[in-house]
């Protein structure tokens, strides 16, 4: 018995000593969280607003500061569009771009077009990049994101920004619900979208009388629109008192940007 | 003798190279079959057979218990699966080696040890079945919708699973149950063969298990929206599987072989006499050489394993080596030196069996600083890569003193050192009670020398040369010639002892059971590091994953989608680490009171006589 308390002593004082380690012996560094859904109100923006949101994607949801850093995984993009230019006439080039911002474009959703000698997949000889499509799979960037790096990149290397914001584009979430067999038509009143996603069933709202959740008859008059766009995409950021977390449902990825504004304007008018 | 001990280890050789041509016949054949039962359903129904994307999630579809925390409960329960399963693994591959070795040498310790290793894991097996099932239960009670997407993939491989489930614990029972009945001449080749096929049903397991796990990571079968196309081979071969395949494989068996060393040094602290002792002695030593042989090419597996995620995504290999997860590598490299140094120890201490040994004390001091640099060289911090705001809260992605010692050449070259001072530990260790008796042994002895001189420098200029002279790209181009000068300087040295020893002479006697009780101690640290370490990379495998329940296709938008911190990450580990090691005790407890009887005289009705 006395063994076995010695061993199991031993044990625990390892194991706890490893727990101290991971703890206290290493700074400790909060993982970014899951990026979310940014659902974008293009027609609002002044050029700078939208410069300052490619500069946003660039670091946040675009991931490319992940492999263009001082550390020179990749190429740094200080003076991206010197780059394009001369990789444009370079004999390897091997995409359809005629000028920076069809090359910037290009170079995202087609990385291999031309390989930057030196930082192409191991093995490949320099003819394939490392670099994912940002369009597609984990990064996902919509062609309006794309763009506002663009401008961003044109911006930061102190040229002229060439593109203009589109404001034609199908909404943000538009194409990925389509897969996901949600290709409906938009809503034209908050009173629609109210109705079919049966906010009223917990809350008391247009005419109906849910208890789950906080009575929204006046909430215009108790939060700003900032909070109330909050509680649509990420409901659980802040608990209203007594309500259970968890419980209301996030509509970030069922509504488009206008019908989101649209219901948050008229939440705010009632007071 | 001679004669008879080479028949049996080519007959054994010769069964295991016929059982590795048996397994892909089984398996193209397992897909064979698919495929038909796949085009059967096709023509009977054509549109009855199409897939769904992999379903996008809200809160909403993740059920909640309050008060549980569904992810650190399905962590937890898969964690202690895994470590059971790695240990049920493994261990029937080394009673296999140590029966073989048992039946070539007709040295009965070597039967009477396999048997007893393979009682220790008949209760494990039982415990790993049930924590599967609870697993199972747990995923399609918290994570419906992921389950349910995997098992629609896997439905196939799933009967395999099951099947291949039972013909294991079958063969399993037969085994143990008819180890005492199964002796001599032919009956000894059936037993022989039962644990061959023993281990070749519990390897095909573990790969369809690491199927799941590596779809998860790497998925292919599907296209960009997780459609399953229908070819179960394909979700199964995925990117990632080999690489996993053979660091688990690896890393198993060393794992079994701590678990096993911790439970002799238990049994040797407890000892009543000097048979005992002796026996326990023996067989740490024997567990803790198994651990130590299947330790020594890890580091290269897990490299490998980290390159092929760099090729198959170099945004998740800088995650894994770059982001947060940069300071896990650290912790790892102080466990693995944990692991090395305990080792080393263990070894250091088990000189003291035979009078031999003394010649060799005074290098040992020498291995001992070499260890200890090469392990801080290690663990001193990468270059790190963060995330803009990560970088933020920690001023800058290098270490203002450390950055040049940070880098991967020193790393690998203090990895490759590492290993090579452990070889030379071991070597010490099998000379201690020898003395060559060919007339060479002088040349020999210098050939030696001169071949680890030269391979040391070699690394070292190796390491130098790639890791400060040249630019970022190659830095790494190193790390090949390095093992490379590792492997040869390992294989010609063991070629070279092999031939010198032959026929020598023992100085000593080698008394087993003649250790101080701390070297037990490296025993159980080995064991724990071990299990804690298991522990922190099954936490960096699932993490890589971010916020992707199967990278880029099926996303996780439970509340629980973030990463979690590293000092959580621990806290979680370390909770699992304490169950698991009391269900261990339960398991080491349950095979002594197995052997153990009470006399209850009078309890019993007398029967008439
Ligand atoms: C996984 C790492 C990785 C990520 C993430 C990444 N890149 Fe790259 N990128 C590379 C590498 C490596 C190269 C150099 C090889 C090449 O020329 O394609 C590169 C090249 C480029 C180039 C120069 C192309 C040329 O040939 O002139 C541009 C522009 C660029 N990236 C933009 C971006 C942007 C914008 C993002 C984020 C939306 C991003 N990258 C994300 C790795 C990455
Ligand atoms: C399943 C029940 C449920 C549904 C359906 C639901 N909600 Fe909620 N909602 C809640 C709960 C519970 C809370 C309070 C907890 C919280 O803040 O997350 C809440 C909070 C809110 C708030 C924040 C109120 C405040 O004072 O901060 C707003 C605004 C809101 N909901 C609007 C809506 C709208 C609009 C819909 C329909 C599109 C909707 N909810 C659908 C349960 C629901
Ligand atoms: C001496 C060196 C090493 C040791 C002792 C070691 C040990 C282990 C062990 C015990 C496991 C768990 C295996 C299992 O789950 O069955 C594991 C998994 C893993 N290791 Fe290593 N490893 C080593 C080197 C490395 C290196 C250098 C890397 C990469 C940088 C690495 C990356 C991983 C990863 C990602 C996993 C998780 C995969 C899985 O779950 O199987 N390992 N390692």
């Amino acid at each position: 018995m006395k063994d076995f308390l010695k061993v199991a002593i031993f044990s625990l004082l390892t194991i706890g000593a490893f727990t101290a380690y991971s703890n206290f012996g290493i700074p400790q560094i909060v993982p970014a969280p899951p990026p979310v859904e940014e659902v974008l109100d293009l027609e609002a923006m002044t050029m700078d607003q939208f410069i300052a949101l490619g500069d946003r994607l660039y670091r946040g949801k675009g991931t490319c500061t992940l492999c263009h850093n001082e550390l020179l995984r990749a190429p740094l993009l200080d003076d991206s569009v010197a780059m394009a230019l001369k990789h444009m006439s370079d004999p390897n080039y091997k995409g359809e771009a005629t000028n920076v911002e069809e090359y910037l474009h290009e170079s995202f959703v087609n990385p291999s077009a031309y390989v930057m000698a030196g930082f192409g997949k191991a093995g490949s000889n320099d003819t394939e990049s490392p670099m994912p499509d940002v369009s597609a799979g984990g990064i996902g960037l919509s062609e309006a994101e794309i763009t506002a790096i663009i401008a961003y990149l044109q911006d930061s290397s102190g040229n002229e920004v060439t593109v203009s914001i589109p404001t034609d584009v199908p909404e943000e979430t538009g194409d990925e619900e389509s897969e996901g067999g949600g290709g409906r038509a938009p809503f034209d009143s908050a009173e629609a979208i109210i109705a079919e996603f049966t906010c009223g069933a917990c809350h008391k709202i247009a005419g109906e009388e849910g208890e789950m959740g906080p009575d929204l008859t006046q909430v215009g008059a108790l939060r700003d629109k900032d909070h109330l766009r909050r509680s649509m995409l990420d409901p659980n950021a802040e608990i209203t008192d007594g309500f259970m977390e968890g419980m209301m449902p996030a509509y970030g990825d069922q509504l488009n940007a206008n019908e989101l504004e649209m219901l948050v304007d008229y939440m705010a008018g009632l007071k | 003798m001679q004669k008879r001990n080479s028949r049996i280890i080519m007959g054994a050789l010769f069964t295991a190279v016929f059982a590795l041509f048996l397994l892909p016949s089984i398996v193209p054949g397992l897909d064979a079959s698919l495929a038909f039962a796949d085009e059967t359903t096709v023509n009977l129904d054509v549109d009855a057979v199409t897939y769904d994307p992999a379903p996008k999630l809200t809160e909403a579809d993740y059920p909640k218990i309050s008060g549980v925390n569904s992810r650190v409960v399905v962590w937890i329960v898969a964690q202690l699966h895994l470590w059971f399963g790695a240990f049920v693994l493994a261990v029937p591959i080394f009673v296999f080696i140590i029966e073989a070795i048992g039946m070539s040498t007709r040295d009965q310790r070597y039967d009477n040890m396999a048997y007893e290793f393979i009682k220790i894991s008949i209760t494990a097996f039982s415990l790993t079945a049930i924590l599967g099932g609870l697993l199972v239960f747990c995923l399609v009670l918290f994570y419906p919708d992921l389950f349910n997407y995997l098992a629609t993939i896997f439905k196939e491989s799933m009967f395999a699973y099951a099947l291949l489930f039972f013909v294991e614990s079958a063969v399993l029972y037969v085994y143990y149950y008819g180890w005492h009945w199964l002796q001599g001449g032919f009956k000894k080749w059936v037993h022989l063969t039962l644990g061959l096929l023993l281990n070749a049903s519990g390897a095909l397991l573990m790969f369809l298990a690491n199927a799941w796990t590596t779809f998860m990571m790497s998925p292919a079968g599907v296209d960009a929206a997780g459609v399953f196309s229908g070819d179960t081979w394909a979700a199964i071969h995925n990117f990632l599987w080999n690489p996993i395949n053979i660091h688990r494989m690896i890393a198993n068996v060393a794992y079994g072989g701590s678990i096993v060393g911790a439970y002799a040094a238990f049994k040797f602290l407890s000892a009543r006499n000097k048979e005992q002792r002796a026996h326990y002695d023996w067989m740490g030593y024997n567990a803790n050489f198994i651990a130590i042989a299947a330790l020594l090419p890890l580091p290269f597996a897990g490299y490998y394993l980290t390159a092929e995620m760099y090729v198959y995504s170099q945004q998740m290999g800088i995650t894994l080596m770059g982001g947060v997860f940069a300071w896990i590598f650290i912790i790892q490299a102080v466990l693995i030196g944990a692991l090395f140094l305990s080792a080393n120890y263990y070894l250091w201490c088990g000189m003291g069996r035979s009078e031999g040994a003394h010649r060799y004390n005074p290098y040992m001091k020498y291995i001992a600083v070499v260890l200890v640099v090469s392990f801080l060289v290690w663990f001193t911090p990468h270059t790190l890569v963060l995330t803009n705001a990560e970088l933020k809260s920690l001023g800058g992605p290098y270490h203002a003193i450390l950055g040049p010692l940070g880098i991967m050449p020193a790393k690998n070259t203090a990895v490759n050192l590492l290993i090579l001072f452990t070889f030379l530990s071991f070597m010490f260790y099998r000379r201690a009670n020898k003395i060559a008796t060919v007339p060479w042994v002088a040349k020999g002895n210098a050939v030696q020398v001169a071949l680890f001189t030269a391979g040391i420098i070699n690394i070292f200029i190796l390491g130098t040369y790639y890791g400060y002279y040249t630019n970022t790209v190659y830095k790494i181009a190193a790390s090949i010639p390095q093992v490379l000068t590792t492997l040869v300087i390992i294989a010609i040295s063991v070629a070279i002892d092999a031939f010198m020893y032959k026929g020598s002479k023992e100085v000593a006697p080698l008394r087993w059971g003649r250790v101080p009780p701390r070297s037990q101690y490296a025993l159980f640290l080995l064991a724990v590091s071990f299990t804690w370490l298991m522990g922190l990379m099954g936490y960096v495998r699932s993490g890589i994953r971010q916020h992707w329940h199967v990278t880029n296709i099926f996303r996780d938008n439970s509340p629980d989608a973030y990463t979690p911190g590293l000092g959580y990450a621990a806290n979680v580990i370390s909770i699992a680490t304490i169950i698991f090691m009391a269900m261990v005790i339960f398991v080491f407890w349950l095979s002594t009171v197995s052997s153990q009887k009470s006399q209850a005289t009078g309890y019993w009705k007398e029967q008439g006589t």
